[in-house]
Order: structure tokens, then sequence, then C-alpha cells
């Protein structure tokens, strides 16, 4: 008892300048044990603390409280108080103690979750982001937890503006895996089919020592999404995703691939008898609806394909080359697909003939130049991006010393990029 | 009376008008037959069995008349096939091929032409003995080490094979020889056996290898060989299905060929898969060049007065005629045994140059105009010149509305702006993938590495 009203005593002093936090930090680091065992009974002194002051304090207070299992009831109250925190909390006292920040907010999406109203949790766990991250390009572990709030109370708009962000540093690999494949899933619901390639595109490809259930699901969607956004399912993984995912994926997902070689051979009629075969695999992935997104863009692809041969043609055609059914329907997939924006075309419905026209774009407007313009600066600042890291790469001992160790030693005529010292 | 007297003398003199040229009666003269073999006999009309069959000689020959027997639709020609293959076959050695062309006479010629098993019989004691004495002497000359008399014996051996139809073991005994080759000469005659075989057992691999090694030989070889190499070469080609080169080692082939190689191939042949060949895959300044102003090669086209018309009616883009000419010619390339396979690739590969000829130096093509210059209907063509866009041989949109052609050429600002924003897309990918994928190794590397230490 004593202790603890100590402690409260000494994070209401300590609380002020930097250094007294750090000097804090380690009073706390040891009193943690003595806090967790006294854990049922900490609810009441957090009152005497102040979360938009004593936030370091506060955070392992909380993360003591809530460490036992929680009802219902508890699981309101404490909704709320976490709620608070996050929203008041000082940035730079919890980054000092980022894994004990995690685990109470992670035990928030627990406890909303047990509401069922995740939606409660989508605005806090976007500020506990912004506040963990040291920067706009580093990947929390709060990060897959936040995308999957906003999958499940389907308030995708949320999750636009974490996902258009570049991530470049990952804490551990498996938050990058669970992002990537929730921030796919959004992008699909949102139909921003590039973006959502993207993100399954990283996810299939990152560097693993052995296949992950993850990357399975990743992969069908995949194929799936790259059918709808491209019309050509990849074939092959790239040479640089790991060997062990191009050895295994192709065996774990196969009605998928199959899937996409009949999708190649173009014929409607295949492709839905495949689909009610295979109607309950596909479901028991959750991935009917997209697989039936795929059979419907099946149309759109031939349909495009014809404005590449032909300058105007009649609906009856058009209808009979694409196998659909009659030339009202051909006039509605047309007409859907000029309100997407997906082809060019006007339908004159006296004559019932459509003409494809080119793509207005002219490329001399001034909106167009800046778009240029801002591509190439970003590009440009890529690009010293890639040249910073290729130097620090060099640098790095360990990597020379790899170097080293495997260069030729009975070339005299190559040039040296590795310096004597690193010879072994 | 007199009536009946005249008639018959007009019938008389019209025959004598024909008589030189008379077909199927006329006999075998010497005189005729040089005329015979003048004519052409690759031509639109119904083939000369007899006339084809003279141009060639030795097993092919016989080979040839079977194929003829089995895909003509004529039983007419059929027999006459069948009967000169049987003659052919007396008068050799080749007992399995003459069971074969006795099986499918079918009794259907007479008693002549039927099984002669004494004749069998005593073929295959003939040879058995001629096989035992081949053997003994080469024996005897291995035992001798004189390296002449043993190539030699294995020549033999290889013409014995031959003659009696054990391609296979022919093909062996003429390789063997090839250790034993001092000259060039050697070295030519034992690559010529080589390629004969192979092209009879239809092996053509081992013909391109033998004609490189023939024409390596470090001696200047004679016209006439020479020119059998290209054929042989060219066959080859043909029928790996690379009808560019083949048509090149055939335009190369020269009139010193005559009918020196008539165990192989006839000047005609020559003449009809250059001619297609090239008209199915060079581009026009080549067709110019290499056939049409080609010197040596005109002798040959002489031959074959069809093909030489529908080269000329392609250049000067009368394709109507050009394909009537391909129309009439193709019942009688069926029956050719290495070009029968080809036939349908080379007719459309030659019909879709015509059509991208066509279209080419136009702006818009009224399609009912080009549907008659094809002897097409509109429909068809629309499908036609569909493919030929989707295939990219054409830069052309159809109207289908007016059925008119629009040529349509790429605007290259707008295609070059498009490509250019792509590439920055692209590039934006994959380094920002890149520089996640390399933040992982790191972090994995890292992770490694700490726990070594």
């Amino acid at each position: 008892m004593n202790s603890v009203e100590g402690l409260v005593n000494q994070i209401q002093g300590l609380s002020t300048t930097a250094s007294d936090v750090l000097s804090l930090q380690n009073l706390l680091k040891q009193a943690d044990d003595s806090l967790h065992a006294e854990s049922t009974r900490l609810l009441p002194f957090l009152d005497q603390l102040d979360p938009s002051k004593h936030s370091l304090g506060y955070l392992y207070f909380l993360e003591a409280c809530t460490a036992g299992p929680v009802t219902k009831e508890q699981a309101g109250s404490y909704v709320l108080m976490i709620a608070r925190f996050i929203t008041s909390c000082i940035a730079e006292q919890i980054r000092l103690a980022p894994d004990k920040f995690i685990t109470v907010c992670k035990r928030f999406k627990d406890q909303v979750l047990l509401l069922e109203e995740p939606l409660r949790g989508v605005a806090p766990m976007l500020t506990a982001i912004r506040k963990l991250q040291s920067s706009s390009e580093h990947l929390t572990a709060l990060h897959p937890e936040f995308l999957l709030l906003c999958l499940l109370s389907r308030c995708y708009k949320a999750g636009l503006s974490i996902l258009e962000e570049d991530v470049f540093e990952v804490d551990q690999p498996r938050d990058l895996f669970l992002f990537c494949y929730y921030g796919g899933m959004i992008s699909i619901g949102k139909k921003w089919f590039r973006k959502a390639l993207e993100l399954l595109h990283n996810v299939v490809t990152a560097p693993m020592s052995t296949v992950n259930a993850i990357a399975v699901e990743a992969f069908k969607k995949y194929i799936l999404v790259s059918l709808i956004h491209h019309g050509q399912s990849p074939t092959n993984l790239p040479k640089y995703a790991s060997s062990v995912a191009q050895r295994n994926l192709k065996n774990l997902c196969q009605p998928y691939i199959e899937l996409a070689n009949s999708y190649s051979n173009g014929k409607i009629a295949d492709i839905e008898t495949y689909v009610e075969a295979n109607k309950d695999k596909f479901e028991s992935d959750n991935n009917l609806g997209l697989v039936k997104q795929a059979v419907s863009s099946m149309y759109k692809r031939n349909i495009q394909r014809l404005t590449q041969t032909y300058l105007t043609l009649s609906l009856q055609d058009i209808a009979n080359r694409v196998q659909l059914n009659s030339p009202k329907e051909a006039e509605m997939h047309v007409l859907q697909m000029i309100k997407d924006g997906e082809i060019y075309a006007t339908i004159n419905q006296k004559d019932g003939m459509v003409r494809f026209l080119e793509d207005p774009e002219q490329y001399k407007t001034c909106e167009m130049i800046e778009h240029i313009d801002s591509s190439i600066q970003r590009l440009m600042t890529l690009s010293k991006k890639l040249n910073g890291l290729d130097e620090l790469m060099s640098c790095d001992p360990l990597y020379l010393l790899k170097a080293g160790r495997e260069r030729q030693r009975f070339d005299f005529d190559d040039f040296d990029n590795v310096p004597q010292r690193f010879n072994i | 009376m007199d009536g009946e007297d005249d008639a018959p003398k007009s019938l008389m003199e019209e025959m004598y008008a024909n008589g030189i040229e008379g077909v199927d009666d006329a006999p075998s003269s010497s005189t005729s037959t040089t005329i015979l073999k003048n004519r052409p006999i690759i031509s639109g009309e119904q083939l000369d069995i007899e006339a084809y069959a003279a141009l060639y000689s030795g097993r092919t020959k016989i080979v040839r008349l079977i194929f003829l027997a089995d895909h003509c639709d004529n039983s007419g020609m059929q027999l006459e096939a069948l009967r000169m293959a049987y003659d052919e076959l007396k008068k050799g050695e080749n007992t399995q091929l003459f069971r074969e062309v006795v099986q499918k006479i079918d009794g259907r010629l007479g008693p002549n032409y039927s099984m002669d098993a004494t004749w069998c019989a005593m073929v295959d004691r003939k040879a058995d003995q001629r096989k035992d004495k081949l053997e003994s002497e080469l024996n005897a000359y291995r035992t001798n080490l004189i390296k002449e008399s043993i190539r030699m014996g294995y020549n033999d051996f290889g013409d014995f094979y031959y003659a009696h139809g054990a391609l296979g073991d022919a093909f062996k005994s003429y390789v063997r020889t090839r250790d034993y080759c001092t000259t060039s000469k050697h070295i030519i005659q034992m690559c010529l056996s080589a390629i004969l075989v192979s092209i009879e057992m239809g092996q053509f691999a081992h013909v391109t290898s033998y004609v490189s090694k023939a024409e390596q030989t470090p001696e200047a070889l004679d016209p006439p060989t020479i020119a059998k190499l290209r054929c042989a070469a060219g066959l080859a080609h043909l029928e790996a299905k690379k009808y560019k080169l083949a048509a090149r080692k055939f335009l190369e082939v020269g009139p010193e060929l005559g009918n020196s190689y008539s165990e192989v191939i006839a000047p005609q042949d020559v003449a009809t898969y250059g001619g297609l060949c090239a008209l199915a895959s060079f581009d026009r300044t080549e067709l110019k060049n290499k056939v049409i102003d080609n010197i040596n090669f005109r002798n040959f086209l002489e031959l074959v007065p069809e093909v030489r018309e529908l080269i000329n009616d392609f250049y000067s883009s009368h394709y109507a005629s050009c394909l009537e000419y391909l129309g009439n010619l193709k019942s009688n390339l069926m029956l050719d045994i290495h070009i029968h396979d080809h036939v349908e690739t080379l007719y459309d590969q030659i019909r879709s140059k015509a059509l991208i000829q066509y279209t080419h130096p136009f702006v818009s093509v009224d399609m009912r105009m080009m549907a008659d210059a094809f002897k097409t209907s509109v429909a068809g063509l629309e499908k036609e010149l569909e493919s030929l866009i989707t295939d990219n041989q054409i830069q052309a949109r159809i109207d289908s509305h007016n059925k008119i052609l629009y040529a349509r050429h790429a605007d290259q600002r707008n295609a070059t702006f498009q490509r250019v924003l792509q590439t920055g897309n692209e590039f934006d990918w994959d380094v920002r993938a890149m520089l996640l994928r390399a933040n992982l190794l790191k972090h994995e590397y890292n992770l490694r590495a700490s726990r070594k230490i």
C-alpha cells in the first residue's frame, strides 16, 4: 500500500522535466512487479494521476490494472478510460515505454471487440498510432490492429489515411503481413484495386523462411484482384520473392490457379461452370464475392479488346462477340463502362451502333503538367533515398565481411570494390 | 462411206496434233520423255502420274508413288500409281516394300500384279548370299587393315542395306566409313549417302548436320554437289517449318542441279518449294531481289509457269488471280511427300500477306471492294481483318457500320506520355517495395546476428 502511494507521489513529482522522467522510468521499471501484484486495487489511484501530465506513470498503472481477465462491465469503463488516456497523453513520455503502450492498446482493442462496438475503437487507435510512430514511414504493431477495427466496423475511409503513407521501417515482419493483408482487404472494399494489388504483392513477395497462413490467404486474393485489375494473373512470382513462397504458394492455392487459367482462355461459359463447381471452396475462404467480380470483369476485358479493332460496332455484334445474351445487356455493360471511365464511346440508339472514340487526353493541360512535374519530384526523392540506403549498406561492416569472403581471389584484373582489410 | 472415212481421219489428225503432248497413251520414248519433262507437271490440271514419276529415280520414286496412291481420291490414279510402283519394285531388291504394294493393290490389277512369292524368295536368298559374301570380304579387309578397302566394304554394305530397305542399318554403315575416309571426296561421298538415307528416313536433324559437315571440307566442291547440298538443307529447313531459311536455300540452288539429284528432288520441286516459301516469308524487297530478279532461279521457275505467274501476280498486286492459281495448285501439292503438311500454313501466310499488302498504302479502304478483290464475302473478310488487327499486323480500325477500314497511325506524342507516366508508376512501386523488403531483410539479419552474439 505504502509503496504504491509513494510511487504515486514520485510520479506526480518527477513528471516535469525530461531527466526527471528518465529517472522516473527507472523507478517504475523496478516497481513494475509490485504493481502487477496489486493490480486489483490500483483503480482508485488512477484518479490521482493526470494522464496529460503524468503519462508515463499513468501508463504503467494502467497496464498493471488491465493485466487480469476483464468482464464486460469492467470493459466498458476501461474502454472509456483508455480512450481518454490515449487522446490526452504526451507522446514523448509514452515512447519511452513503447511495449507497455502497445500492450495497453491491444487490450483496448480486445475490450472494444468484447463489447462488439469496433467503431468506438477506430478514432482512439488512430491517435495512438500517430503518437507512437517515430515517423510516418514507421510501421508499428498497432497498425494492423487499427485496420482490423476499421474492417470490422466497415469504416474504410478512416483506414485510408494510414494506407496512403509509404511504409519503410518495420518493427516486426508479422505486423507487416497483417497490415498489408488487412489493408488489401480494405482497398478491395473501396474498389481501389491498384492499391490492393500493391499491398497484397508486398505480402506475397516479402522475405519469409516458412510459408505462413497470411501469405497463403493473401496470395489467393492477389490472384483474384490481379484478374480484375489487369485481366491476367501472375503466372510466376517475381524472382525476388522468397524461394519458400515460390515453391509452395501455388500448391496451396490450386483452385484459384485453375480459375486464372480458365480466365485466360476467354470463354465465359467455362469459367462460370468452374465457379459453380467449386463454389463451396471459394465460399469457405470468404472469397466468393471477389470471384464473382472477377468473372464479371471478363466481359469488360472482352469489350475493351473490341475497342482496339473496331471504330463502330453494332450492339448485336458486341453481344455476340462477348457472349452476352442480348443487345440490351451489351448496351448496359457498355454504358456502365463509359460511366466508370474505362472506355470512351458513344452509343447511337437509333442505329443500335456504338462508336468507339480515342482517349481524349491530349496531355496539354496545366493539370497534366503539374501531375507530371509532381511525379518527377516524388520519384527523385525516392531515388535519392534508394541511393542513400545503398551507400549505407556498402559501408556496413557485416556486408563487407561477407562480400570480401566470397570474392574470387584469383582474378587480379578485377576491379576491387572491397578494401583489402576485409580479405580473409 | 466417205463421211465415215472423213470422221475418223479428222479425229486422227486431232490425235496427232495432240499426239506429241499426248499423255497416258504415248509410249515413253526418249524424245517424248524429254518433252514431257519440259512440260509443266505440277500444274492446276490433274497430276500426270507417269510424267511425275519420271522425274525421280530410286527409292524416292517408289515412296512417292505409294504416297500418291494413299492420298489421292481418284481410284484410277491410285491403281496407276500402284501399278508403276510394282513395276519399279520388280526391278529392285526391296521385298518388304513389294509386299506392301501388293497388299495395297489387293488383286485389283489382275493376275499379273499379284504376290509373286517365288520372286520374293529368290531375292531374299540372293540377299542373304550377298550379305555373307560382303561380310567375309569386310572381315578380310579389316584384318588386313587397308583403309581404302575397309571404307569401300562399309560403303557396299550401306548400298546393300539401302537397296533392301533396311534404312537404319544403311545409315550406320555409311557413318562407319567416316573413320576410313582419307580424301575430301570420300567425306563428301559419305555425307551425300548419309543425307540420302536420312531424308528417306525422315530424320532431318541428321540432314542438317551432314550438310554442314560436307560444306566444311577444305577442298572446293563442284557445282552440282553444292547444288545438291543446298537442296538437302532447304528440305531440312522446310521440315522444321523455317520457311524463310528454306526459301533462301532453295533460291541459292544453281542451274547445275539439272537432274542429278533425282533420288531426292526434282528441279520442279525446287522451284515450287522455293517460290511458295519465299512468297510466304519474304518481304517485298527481298522477294524482288531474290526471286523475281534472280536469273538462276528463273530457269527453275520456267519449269512451273503457274508458280512463276502467281509470284508475279502477288508482286503486282493482282491478288485475285494469285489466290486462284494457289487454289488450283493445292490439290496437286497435297500429293507431294515433303510439302503436303505445310501447304495449309503456307497458304494462310500468303493470304495474310496479301491482305496486309493490300491495305498498306491506303488511309481508308472500302471493304466491299476489297472483298471482291479477294473473292470472299464482306463478313468473312471482316473476320480475317479482325484477327490480323488483333495480332497487330495491320494498324487500322474497322468501321463495322459503313464497312470501311480506316488506317490508324498511333499518335506518338500521346503514346509517349502514357508510357512515361506508366514507367514512372512502375518505378515508384518497385522502388518502394524494394526498400520495404530491404528493411525486412535487415531486420531479420539483425535478429539473427543478435542471436549469434
